[in-house]
């Protein structure tokens, strides 16, 4: 991946420290959820990221939120975020207007396993907010399709009007190299698509298991049936990743509030395969 | 069409639905006096909540919505069912009045098996009459799913 200028020091010397971007686009993409574009400092260009990758996003006087990376990786110099607002600082993170600063430390965390993917058949399930960390994996390898097999999206809202990046969803119905069903959990009249769970999909949905690499981002109670679900099919359970959100504190390892299991979650996660969490996922309070 | 009708290689079986794959052909046989098709326009109903299930709907293709309502409230859409999927089981269940609306979102083409006579071929033959529950029983436990999912509302963080 290139980059263009001199990446900015998020995550040099010292780790703690935000660096200030500057929002230059705020896109409203449903009624709390926005996406912003953030340019990092003259001269200075945002680090390098994996698919899948975390920022740590900072307001002043606020506080951090962890936020997954949305953008283009083939755009290095635009650092993209979308952000529901869940608390205080969601809300001012998403409140953040062209011209404002938010701070921005990182990468991290594990990517999705884009080495793995190749000649492969890739099923993409992303519930709700699942889309935007899964967006980066899409476009890079909608950038190269020709190395990958067949490509299924299954993108899961709550309702038509949570549905994120809705254009780019649109347009990608309209290609012949990858197939999307879009599904809502509820919907008025006005919505001629489908109504159901995630998983109802699959049956739809065209791989071949064995061959099959499968991401999955959302809920966490999607994550597990729909896991469930393509292990039922025949996809290798060491061949399903999903993204596991806990709370972050310091992102790198220290602090161990994003504690899941035996793991941290920022270090060894966000991204685990299925095989390694399956136990940990089917208990409760983990 | 001739004096004997349609060759019966022309009419739909059951068999060719993905639900009754597997099952014995004499209680496919059995099913056949009560099995008609049905076509549905875009937006016409299929049956209102509260009337009697008189029968059990099989898609075959098109795309049929289950509306639910409430008092001064627009129709709420819970579930889709598509093409290899079946509608509901209140054609089973005492009292045997549907619990939704069915409103066909496209041009829609289903079996419907009469419940009385179904009904009555599961009690004849309770081998195939497991079978149809357990055939039955992933869409019922998929509707719990479901619902639990709309209450507790996971896509809010
Ligand atoms: C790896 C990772 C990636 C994330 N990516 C995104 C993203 O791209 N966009 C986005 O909008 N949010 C994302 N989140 C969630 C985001 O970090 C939280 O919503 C945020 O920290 C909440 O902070 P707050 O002060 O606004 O709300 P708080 O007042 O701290 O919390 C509000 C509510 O949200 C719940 N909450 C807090 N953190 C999380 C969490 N991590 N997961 C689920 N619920 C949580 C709290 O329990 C509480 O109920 C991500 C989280 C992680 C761990
Ligand atoms: S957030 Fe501190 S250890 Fe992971």
């Amino acid at each position: 991946m290139s980059i263009v200028g001199e990446a900015a020091p998020a995550a040099g010397s010292n780790p703690w420290w935000p660096t200030p971007y500057r929002v230059e686009r705020r896109v409203a993409e449903t009624g709390d959820t926005v996406t912003l574009t953030l340019r990092a400092p003259t001269g200075t260009a945002p680090p390098a990221f994996a698919p899948g990758q975390f920022n740590m996003l900072y307001r002043f006087g606020v506080g951090e939120a962890a936020i997954s990376i949305a953008g283009d990786p083939a755009r290095p110099t635009e650092l993209v975020h979308t952000v529901r607002v869940a608390g205080k600082v969601t809300e001012s993170i998403a409140g953040a207007a062209p011209g404002e600063t938010v701070g921005v430390r990182g990468p991290y965390g594990t990517g999705w396993p884009m080495d793995d993917l190749p000649g492969r058949d890739v099923v993409v399930v992303a519930g709700g907010l699942g889309l935007p960390p899964l967006r980066p994996a899409l476009l890079a390898i909608l950038a190269r399709r020709e190395r990958y097999g067949r490509l299924e999206v299954i993108y899961g809202a709550r309702s038509p009007k949570d549905l994120v990046f809705y254009d780019e969803v649109q347009a990608w119905r309209r290609r012949d190299d990858l197939r999307i069903q879009v599904t809502v959990d509820a919907a008025g009249r006005d919505w001629y698509g489908d109504v159901g769970l995630v998983t109802a999909r699959l049956p739809d949905a065209r791989f071949e298991p064995a061959r099959t690499s499968a991401l999955l981002c959302g809920p966490e109670i999607m994550l597990r049936l729909t896991a469930r679900a393509l292990e039922q099919a025949g996809v290798p359970p060491e061949r399903i990743f999903l993204s596991m959100e806990r709370n972050m504190k310091c992102a790198i390892g220290l602090c161990g509030h994003c504690q899941f299991g035996p793991d941290f979650v920022c270090r060894t996660g966000p991204v685990f395969p299925y095989a390694a969490v399956r136990d940990r996922l089917d208990r409760r309070e983990v | 069409m001739t004096a004997t009708g349609s060759p019966p290689s022309d009419r739909p079986r059951l068999d060719d639905h993905p639900f009754f794959h597997g099952f014995e052909p004499e209680f496919l046989r059995r099913l056949e006096p009560a099995v008609s098709e049905r076509t549905l326009d875009p937006d016409a109903i299929l049956f209102r909540e509260g009337t009697p299930a008189r029968a059990f709907y099989l898609v075959r293709d098109g795309k049929i919505a289950l509306e639910l309502h409430s008092p001064g409230g627009p129709p709420l859409t819970i579930q889709t069912v598509g093409p290899r999927e079946v509608i509901g089981w209140s054609w089973l269940v005492p009292p045997h009045r549907w619990r939704f609306d069915a409103r066909a979102l496209k041009a829609t083409r289903l079996f419907a098996i009469e419940a009385g006579p179904l009904r009555a071929a599961i009690d004849a033959e309770p081998l195939q009459g497991l079978r149809l529950l357990r055939q039955l029983l992933p869409v019922l436990a998929e509707r719990l799913e479901m619902a639990r999912v709309q209450v507790l509302d996971v896509h809010r963080r």
